[in-house]
């Protein structure tokens, strides 16, 4: 399956699960659909047969909160049925709404406390660094979640020993939990501040554009952790949850569901 | 106490290179035995404790058997949530050891005084938390978390503290171990202690053995999980316990005592020593501060005789 293709299903999966379970977040799961696709699709090594396999990269979704988006593409990717999904948040479900590794093949750690992840992500690429490992590290995370100081401690950290086996993937949809970042938390220049701190930074301009991630994610970081800011929009693929705090929150139900079916199987 | 368990660790880490350290810019003239030896396996995450703990569960779920060294507070309470989430939820093999438990950075003040861990971390599930009385009981402690893949904690005193073993020491460090127990049946008190102020415990004994009051006593290094059947036992066995701690009254070793006698049938009643519910504002050495908060061999005895008069 391509990306393109990874991505709608993602998307539409989506829909269907925070529906069913009467959840949040859909409009940051749709802001980070296209950036799990193309890892999912074109970049990360797995065996879906094997998902311990010690040779695989690692993922680790930082952003926790959009964990729909990571179920549904390893469902996609053979790591257990689609038909699984179906119980996503339901009582007793493997499936909680911030991303779960328990009873979840593929999935390396629980987050959902934001700043967490990517930190146990820089102790995986520093582990794989020591011990001369082959394996490459990856971690989304929100650009809201950079308020928070761990993740600059671990950007120290891994330009400290040049951790070029460690890629961080900013889903810069520009909004947070109350508001737009650049009113609560402006975290701007955000390229310039990752950079400072000894990053190979790249800034793409369109984060939903499968080319230009493939072409991020393939430029080589040699001595230096590398960062890609994905400018993406939050609840991208639904018009009516485009930059719409709202839909932070709210599950769609009875027609906005259907209209947010419809638009995105028109994608 | 701090360099024979950084001693100790060097000697497993030469057998096991799966242990790695980690400090959080701490341990100036202890650690670098370790660092010169195994400079692969030595990081120091800077002053940067959060992302320290969420780094040393990654290693460990890569497979490293994780020590993260640091003082005081920082490697516990600071990055709290990281130890939660990363490390206990995730059951990984991250071993943390604090220096200056207690009142043993005195005047440093408060920031320093390491006076609520052990409740706190309590209560998190899948850890298990120490707090040996010296360089014996600690020596034995970093021995069984090696081989226990659980997420542990020990709080260690400083570098000169008293001895109360000799090398023949092979106590069980799991189990409630008999410091000086000369009664095998009905005793008139039991004291219980967890960590360096076993010194003042030792005091207190000497005390009331000399007014004829039977007493046995007991370390318990481990605090989590306690020793219940030992407990049990002595709790049948006496008329009085008292749990001695220099830490908060509230959840930690007096805590975890009273949780497992509560459960019982008949026990004999319990009398806790500890700060009472306060944050130490005080500036003083370890001495003046046990004495300030009553936590001194001359407070407890004082108030256990008082107990007595009432049992």
């Amino acid at each position: 399956m391509d990306s393109i293709e990874l991505a709608k299903k993602i998307r539409l999966h989506a829909i269907d699960m925070v529906n069913h379970a009467h959840a949040s977040h859909i409009a940051g799961i749709l802001s980070v659909a296209d950036i799990i696709a193309v890892l999912y699709a074109e970049v990360l090594k797995y065996d879906p047969q094997n998902p311990n396999d010690p040779a695989r990269d690692r993922f680790v979704l930082s952003k926790g909160h959009n964990g729909v988006a990571v179920y549904a593409a390893l469902a996609e990717c053979g790591f257990f049925s689609v038909d699984d999904l179906d119980t996503y948040g339901d009582d007793g479900s493997a499936f909680s709404c911030h991303i779960s590794h328990k009873n979840v093949p593929g999935i390396e750690v629980s987050t959902g406390s934001l700043g967490h992840g990517v930190g146990i992500a820089c102790g995986m690429a520093l582990h794989g660094k020591c011990r001369e490992k082959d394996y490459k590290v990856y971690s989304v995370i929100g650009d809201g979640e950079c308020d928070e100081g761990s993740i600059w401690e671990m950007a120290m950290l891994s330009a400290q020993h040049k951790l070029d086996n460690f890629t961080v993937i900013i889903d810069r949809n520009r909004m947070q939990a109350m508001g737009f970042c650049e009113d609560i938390i402006n975290t701007d220049p955000l390229k310039e501040k990752w950079e400072a701190f000894g990053w190979m930074a790249i800034e793409m301009v369109d984060g939903h554009d499968h080319r230009q991630l493939l072409d991020s994610f393939n430029q080589k970081h040699p001595g230096k952790p590398k960062v890609i800011i994905a400018n993406t929009i939050k609840g991208k693929g639904v018009s009516f949850m485009e930059n719409n705090l709202l839909w932070h929150y709210r599950a769609p139900q009875e027609e906005y569901y259907y209209l947010a079916k419809k638009e995105l199987e028109r994608l | 106490m701090r360099t024979h368990v950084i001693n100790r660790l060097v000697e497993k880490a030469r057998e096991n290179n799966k242990i790695v350290l980690l400090v959080g810019d701490l341990g100036f003239h202890v650690v670098e035995d370790f660092q010169c030896e195994f400079p692969d396996r030595f990081i120091n995450c800077g002053i940067a404790e959060q992302n320290m703990m969420a780094v040393a569960s990654g290693m460990a779920k890569e497979g490293d058997i994780v020590f993260v060294y640091s003082i005081g507070n920082f490697p516990t309470l600071r990055c709290l949530e990281q130890i939660r989430n990363d490390v206990c939820y995730h059951h990984v093999n991250v071993n943390i050891i604090s220096v200056g438990g207690g009142f043993s950075y005195g005047t440093l003040g408060m920031s320093h005084h390491t006076t609520e861990e052990l409740a706190i971390l309590r209560a998190l599930p899948g850890i298990k938390v120490y707090a040996p009385a010296d360089f014996h009981e600690a020596v034995s402690v970093l021995d069984d978390v090696i081989g226990d893949p659980s997420p542990t904690y020990m709080r260690l005193a400083r570098g000169s503290d008293q001895e109360f073993y000799d090398e023949s020491f092979n106590g069980n460090i799991q189990k409630l171990i008999p410091y000086d127990v000369k009664w095998d049946e009905q005793v008139d008190v039991s004291i219980v202690s967890s960590g360096p102020i076993l010194e003042e415990a030792i005091n207190v004994q000497n005390v009331l053995n000399s007014y004829g009051i039977r007493t046995n006593l007991f370390s318990s290094p481990a605090v989590k999980p306690l020793d219940e059947e030992g407990l049990i036992r002595i709790g049948k066995k006496s008329r009085l316990i008292i749990s001695i701690e220099e830490h908060n009254v509230l959840g930690g070793l007096g805590g975890a005592v009273a949780e497992v006698l509560a459960g019982q049938n008949q026990h004999a009643p319990l009398l806790r020593f500890g700060l009472p519910d306060v944050y130490s504002g005080e500036v003083g050495s370890r001495e003046y501060l046990r004495k300030y908060y009553g936590i001194d061999a001359e407070s407890i005895v004082k108030k256990t005789v008082e107990r007595m008069n009432y049992l």
